[in-house]
């Protein structure tokens, strides 16, 4: 399995680490509930097809990276840096 | 006071040759990290006469992240510009000579016809955190100080694996 860091290019998975599901990255407002923050914290849903993972590009340029890919095919459909997002320089 | 002299992650280790190439350990010298607060890396630029771009050197420059360089040597005051922090002898650099590609191939997880000279990549060698980079000298390759023979001891084995493997082809 290889990832496309956008910084550092097409590289090996081993370079990589796998932190789950980007619902982590959308935090409820602190008196969202009880209800909204365990959704966030524990309630995962396990598509068959297109899910958003975070993996974080330890033994390379540091980044995190939301990686779209699909479950059925294996297909790598898309991969972006999460400081992109927030608009941080290169 | 007793008289204390620096020694090198590897001192008194001799070059080793095999396959066609020379490793050896390269005495760097100073080494700061600078790493740019937000929006300021154009004056950091200004500063220091250039900023690599991601996966290039410039000149004494070494990229190592978003934002992140190693400049071999001593830093100008960039207060206010850019965090600092003094590298020397937290790491070790190892010296590659010679027709490198096969061993490159065996060492790190990516292509190396793509380490062209100024290229500057993060790339682990095994489980070690690494800079890979090729100057006018060869390919040169950094490592945590702590890691240093373990790192020799690696790439010395591929070399002899290689060798062994070419003797074997005639």
């Amino acid at each position: 399995m290889r990832l496309t860091c956008p910084l550092c290019g097409d590289r090996d998975r081993r370079e990589f680490y796998y932190s789950g599901s980007e619902d982590t990255l959308t935090r409820p407002a602190p008196d969202a509930g009880d209800a909204a923050w365990d959704d966030m914290l524990y309630l995962r849903t396990n598509p068959a097809g297109v899910t958003k993972d975070l993996w974080y590009h330890e033994s390379g340029c540091g980044s995190w990276l939301v990686v779209t890919r699909n479950t059925v095919t294996h297909e790598i459909l898309a991969t972006e840096r999460v400081a992109d997002r927030k608009g941080a320089p290169k | 006071m007793p008289e204390l002299f620096a020694k090198s992650a590897l001192h008194g280790q001799k070059p080793l040759t095999r396959a066609g190439v020379t490793l050896s350990e390269e005495v760097l010298g100073p080494i700061t990290s600078v790493a740019c607060f937000p929006g300021k890396r154009a004056l950091v630029a200004a500063q220091l006469g250039g900023f690599p771009a991601p996966n290039r050197r410039e000149g004494n420059l070494l990229w190592t992240g978003p934002e992140q360089a190693f400049l071999l040597g001593q830093a100008p005051d960039l207060s206010g510009l850019a965090a600092t922090t003094d590298q020397s002898g937290g790491w070790a650099a190892l010296r590659l000579n010679g027709e490198t590609n096969k061993l490159l191939a065996r060492l790190f997880p990516i292509d190396p016809r793509s380490l062209t000279e100024g290229t500057c990549l993060r790339t682990p060698l095994f489980h070690m955190s690494a800079v890979l980079t090729r100057d006018d000298k060869g390919v040169l390759i950094l490592v945590f100080r702590s890691m240093a023979r373990t790192a020799w001891d690696e790439i010395a084995h591929a070399m002899e694996m290689l060798q062994a493997r070419e003797a074997i082809a005639g």
